[in-house]
């Protein structure tokens, strides 16, 4: 047994945060929130260079060939930094729809009742109904979206829209959405593993540096314990989320989803208490991580499916 | 990053999965949790069929007795023990798991010649004379005193919480050698004959009923100075190394356990219809993931203590934040599902567990410890006042 990442893990990881630190710091993040947050097409396009996209995809078919694991590591640095944009969705479509793993195309997903997030961005829309997917472009895309109506997003980066009853739109079929909505699950799990990891690194960066009572705030009780179980629900994640990778057992995906969702969303709360007044401004990122991550949590298996499929595991 | 064991670490599981089989229908029967001696007899025969089968001190280093095994191996061995329904360690806890491992990893090789091989062949048992009535959590402000006389140290205080201290032959006792020197200079790490005259050892009945645990009063009793274990004022560190061992890995088999308890409790919901409450069975199926996640970071844990080829690390505060926490959120669960009466009848085990793990939080230190030396060590957050 070696569940430790292995060196070219950790390079691959380190690269792309790297890419990220360079392309999509917190002023880019700050203008993309500013900007609506729409898809940053450029980005995108180098982050299909990077093989953010292709990663799984077998080299005959132009990918990487890696596996799981690996997009849930890169997955977890656009977590961290916010990266906006359907991600999972992009990555799932690669090799089904044409320019998804180049960075090429953007694909949004419709799921349910659930608002459909950068619509008017989307080049393809995936489209999932039960165990069934499929992919809607050209005219019944723009139909879609012709019917569509924008949602005030709770969520400063992500817009979103209200789409009609989808049922009736043609699209091409895609194989396996039972494993689409799991990969998914697990993708989304990983951003909010990163999120989680950079509400926590915030929260402890601002109690070592602000000081009240003559002290930093980080060597009062109250405060530093907040941040302990930022760390301890983070740590419980990520060994959550890389163990789903390794084994893609359907349960233990639901079980990182579940993980994740609330590391992310608690740790986002907790940082906001940390900073105070300050947390509860615009200008802090703090709101961005934790709307962001309500809005992960809704979802890609929201809690209370996760929490009846792990029920039914239980014999 | 792979969770698949080598084909030696298979080979390591079935050979043990076949010892257990042939060995556990022949055990005696459980004692009464009351009955100490037959506890006592129950433990160590338990860790005598251990050592003839050659899994005793597995995870020692061979050069102590152990047999040198793989931190993977060892939990093989927790967890193909708990999966089979094996004993615990019970009274051998302290003895195998933190006494003997710090004689290992600090004593003279007279010291391990002398005390290593009877804990692993389970003919003597450890308990722990840590904590005193004024220094549980600040456990560096610990008061009793050994004044050296010639060849021996002489020890006057009291010490509390001793688990197993009733049936115990030797006990690790921190005793205050440097009256004079900062609280945590001053300490020394003995190793004391239960039996020696002066000790006193007075049960206390825990809030489940059970003698667990006991005060021992220390009454100008005298220990050997050959029994002090690293240098006179070093027995801090010492500690650090014990208390290293007690987080690190003790706990591991439990996990399994509370899996094991989480699917009886799906069961028991099942059979009585309370199955079809979907708050409780999502509840149930939030603690599958917690426990599933916890096993999964022991792994981490393991893996990462085997790439660094050290002491565990402050991985283990981690664990035993969440786990202690667990273990408590799934004994509520259990009396949810045992329903409101049954849930008074101390005769369900549910119910005892439910008891006992109230302790989780406060032994081998407090959550609150615990978030310290995360915040501190781990995030690196200054110390408080
Ligand atoms: C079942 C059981 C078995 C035990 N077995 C043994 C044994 O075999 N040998 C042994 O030596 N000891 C043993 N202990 C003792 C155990 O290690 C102590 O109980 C524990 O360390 C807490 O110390 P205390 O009981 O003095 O509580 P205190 O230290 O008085 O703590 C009381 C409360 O104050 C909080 N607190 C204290 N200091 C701080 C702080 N700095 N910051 C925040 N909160 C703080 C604690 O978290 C706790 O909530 C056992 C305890 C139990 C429950």
């Amino acid at each position: 047994m070696d569940f430790q990442l292995s060196d070219d893990q950790r390079a691959l990881r380190t690269g792309m945060r790297d890419l990220l630190a360079g392309r999509f710091g917190r002023d880019a993040l700050r203008a993309a929130v500013e900007g609506g947050g729409g898809v940053g097409r450029e980005l995108w396009r180098e982050l299909g260079a990077a093989g953010c996209f292709a990663l799984r995809l077998p080299e005959t078919a132009g990918g990487v060939g890696l596996g799981l694991p690996e997009s849930v590591l890169l997955f977890e640095e656009l977590g961290r930094v916010l990266l906006p944009g359907p991600l999972a969705a992009t990555e799932l479509a690669a090799g089904a729809v044409k320019g998804a793993a180049e960075g090429e195309a953007v694909v949004a997903v419709a799921d349910g009742d659930l608002p459909v997030a950068h619509l008017a961005d989307a080049d393809a829309l995936l489209v999932l109904a039960g165990d069934r997917a499929r992919v809607l472009t050209g005219a019944a895309l723009r139909r879609a979206l012709d019917g569509a109506r924008p949602v005030r997003s709770l969520d400063p980066g992500t817009p979103l829209w209200r789409v009609p009853d989808l049922s009736g739109y043609e699209g091409e079929p895609v194989a396996d959405g039972a494993r689409l909505r799991r990969e998914g699950a697990l993708l989304t799990a990983a951003e909010q593993l990163g999120s989680a990891v950079r509400s926590q690194e915030a929260a402890v960066q601002h109690a070592g540096e602000r000081e009240q009572f003559g002290a930093r705030i980080g060597s009062f009780q109250a405060v530093k314990h907040l941040c302990a179980d930022m760390l301890v629900r983070a740590e419980l994640a990520r060994t959550a989320v890389y163990a789903a990778a390794v084994t893609a057992v359907p349960v233990e995906i639901a079980g990182a989803k579940l993980l994740a969702d609330e590391a992310a969303v608690r740790n986002a709360r907790d940082c906001l208490q940390v900073h105070g007044g300050m947390g509860f401004t615009w200008e802090a990122d703090v709101h961005l991580h934790l709307k962001r991550a309500w809005l992960r949590a809704g979802g890609w298996l929201a809690a209370g499916g996760a929490e009846e499929l792990l029920a039914a595991d239980l014999e | 990053m792979d969770l698949a064991y080598t084909p030696q670490e298979e080979a390591f599981r079935a050979r043990l999965r076949e010892w257990l089989a042939a060995v556990l229908p022949g055990l005696p029967a459980k004692p009464d949790p009351g009955d100490w001696p037959g506890r006592r007899a129950y433990d160590a025969g338990w860790q005598r069929l251990l050592y003839d089968a050659g899994y005793a001190g597995l995870h020692w280093p061979a050069d102590a007795g152990g047999r040198g095994a793989t931190p993977t191996q060892h939990l093989i061995f927790l967890e193909e023990t708990e999966r089979a329904g094996a004993p615990y360690v019970g009274a051998n806890f302290v003895g195998l798991l933190h006494a003997g491992p710090t004689v290992a990893a600090e004593g003279t090789p007279e010291q391990r010649a002398r005390w290593l091989p009877p804990v692993l062949r389970g003919d003597e048992m450890w308990c722990q004379g840590f904590s005193e009535p004024g220094a549980g959590s600040d456990l560096a402000a610990l008061r009793t005193r050994a004044v050296r006389d010639g060849d021996a140290y002489v020890v006057s205080g009291q010490k509390i919480w001793t688990s197993h201290a009733e049936v115990a032959d030797w006990c690790e006792l921190l005793v205050r050698t440097d009256p004079e020197a900062p609280k945590h200079r001053g300490i020394s790490w003995l190793a004391m004959r239960m039996d020696s005259p002066g000790v006193t050892v007075r049960p206390l009945r825990t809030l489940a009923g059970s003698t667990e645990f006991a005060e021992m009063f220390l009454d100008e009793v005298r220990v050997p100075v050959s029994h002090r274990v690293g240098a006179e004022n070093d027995g801090w560190r010492v500690t650090m190394v014990t208390l290293s061992f007690e987080r690190g890995t003790a706990f591991v088999g439990e996990v399994v356990a509370c899996r094991r308890t989480l699917a009886a409790l799906a069961a028991e919901a099942r059979r009585t219809g309370r199955w079809d409450d979907a708050v409780l069975r999502r509840r149930l199926g939030r603690l599958n993931a917690e426990f599933r996640a916890l096993w999964r970071l022991t792994q981490w844990n393991v893996s990462e203590a085997q790439a660094t080829g050290g002491v565990p690390g402050t991985g283990g505060s981690v664990f035993k934040l969440r786990y202690s926490h667990a273990r408590q959120e799934l004994y509520e669960a259990a009396a949810e599902v045992l329903g409101a009466g049954d849930a008074l009848d101390l005769d369900r085990e549910w119910v005892r567990d439910r008891l006992s793990s109230l302790s989780y939080t406060i032994a081998a230190g407090t959550s609150q410890i615990q978030r310290n030396i995360v915040a501190e060590r781990i995030l690196g957050l200054p110390k408080g006042r």
